[in-house]
């Protein structure tokens, strides 16, 4: 995934808040799915830069992988599927129906009064 | 004070890449985002189809790379309009991008509009450009194991194109594997195998083309 086009997009987005709220950030959440992963820390390093000397500084990120839901096809079991370990769990077959897997979100973030 | 968003991150480029997409829907367009490594043949694919479709099928195509238009000059000597975008330095087009773009070609009048991504098999993946359909490229000197190793990328393919058939024989290269490892995270995609270079397999291409221009 792209952390630093990713971080740059979060940080716009806080900082709009942190302007409108006179503001400083404490903590935010975001998610991600399995086909489109981020670097933790990758993410956190590019993100902790572009926040350098802004509201944002000091933050803490928190990114949650949101697991994809698969069922076998064969046997008819669901579980979460592994991009780097396929294979149904109970009968190892490799034909499977998945869900939606989940979007790129910003999903919450903490403000602190100035 | 906590403030709940559930806000799409990226935003910016989807918000553009659904103009893209409207503009593409009034003017009867489908368009294509090809997706692939560098050199894996998406050029010499586009140029050839333009050859051989002249007459049939109105083209027109925007190159990305991150320098040089030799791209576009191919395309155009192919015969058919072509843009180039060059990125500087980035790995992916971004929807902003073909916007500008397509200002500088006759996109209006056409029925098909390629657009060649820079060559990545990571990034563009996770851009939207507006297209209607994605066309992944993989050619049989890269090896077989791409599809396991890029699963984001072979997931989010309309149709994919195993490219360089010819060579088939002279590479450690299974096609039973590729397509064994495409249906784990891909069930939909039509796979097609064909050589730009000599020709064998195009027509199943062109005839996914037609049936798409169609729908
Ligand atoms: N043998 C063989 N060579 C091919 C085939 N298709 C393309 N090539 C060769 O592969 C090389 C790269 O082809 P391009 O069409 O430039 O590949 P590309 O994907 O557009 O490359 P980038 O734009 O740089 O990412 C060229 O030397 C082509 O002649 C094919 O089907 N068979
Ligand atoms: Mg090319
Ligand atoms: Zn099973």
């Amino acid at each position: 995934m792209h952390e630093t086009m990713v971080a740059q997009s979060i940080f716009e987005s806080i900082q709009q808040l942190t302007n409108e709220h006179n503001a400083r950030a404490v903590e935010a959440t975001i998610s991600c799915g399995q086909f489109n992963p981020i670097n933790d820390e990758v993410l956190n390093f590019a993100f902790d830069l572009i926040a350098k000397g802004t509201p944002c500084e000091g933050m803490k990120l928190n990114i949650k992988h949101i697991p994809l839901s698969a069922s076998c096809k064969q046997c008819g079991v669901r579980f979460d599927y592994d991009v780097y370990k396929p294979g149904c769990p109970d009968c190892n077959s490799m034909e499977f129906d998945f869900k939606e897997d989940a979007p790129l979100l910003l999903e919450e973030i903490e403000l602190e009064p100035n | 004070m906590k403030i709940s968003l559930n806000k799409k991150i990226l935003d910016k480029n989807e918000e553009c890449a659904m103009q893209n997409s409207e503009f593409f829907a009034d003017n009867d367009i489908l368009c294509l985002n090809v997706i692939s490594s560098p050199g894996s043949g998406k050029t010499t694919i586009l140029s050839q189809t333009i050859r051989d479709l002249t007459g049939e099928i109105k083209i027109a195509v925007i190159e990305g790379d991150i320098r040089t238009d030799i791209d576009a000059k191919k395309i155009r000597a192919a015969g058919a309009s072509a843009v180039q975008i060059e990125t500087k330095g980035s790995c992916h087009l971004s929807a902003q991008q073909v916007t500008g773009a397509l200002m500088a070609i006759p996109a209006a009048g056409m029925d098909v509009i390629f657009i060649e991504n820079v060559g990545n098999l990571v990034c563009p993946s996770d851009f939207v450009l507006g297209e209607d359909l994605r066309v992944v490229v993989l050619s049989v000197p890269e090896g077989d194991d791409k599809p396991i190793k890029y699963p984001g990328t072979f997931a989010k393919a309309d149709v994919i194109l195993i490219n360089k058939i010819d060579l088939i024989d002279y590479i450690d290269f299974s096609l039973e594997r590729v397509i064994a490892d495409i249906r784990v995270v891909n069930d939909k995609a039509e796979i097609l195998q064909l050589s730009a270079t000599t020709g064998e397999g195009m027509e199943n291409w062109y005839n996914w083309l037609r049936s798409k221009i169609t729908q």
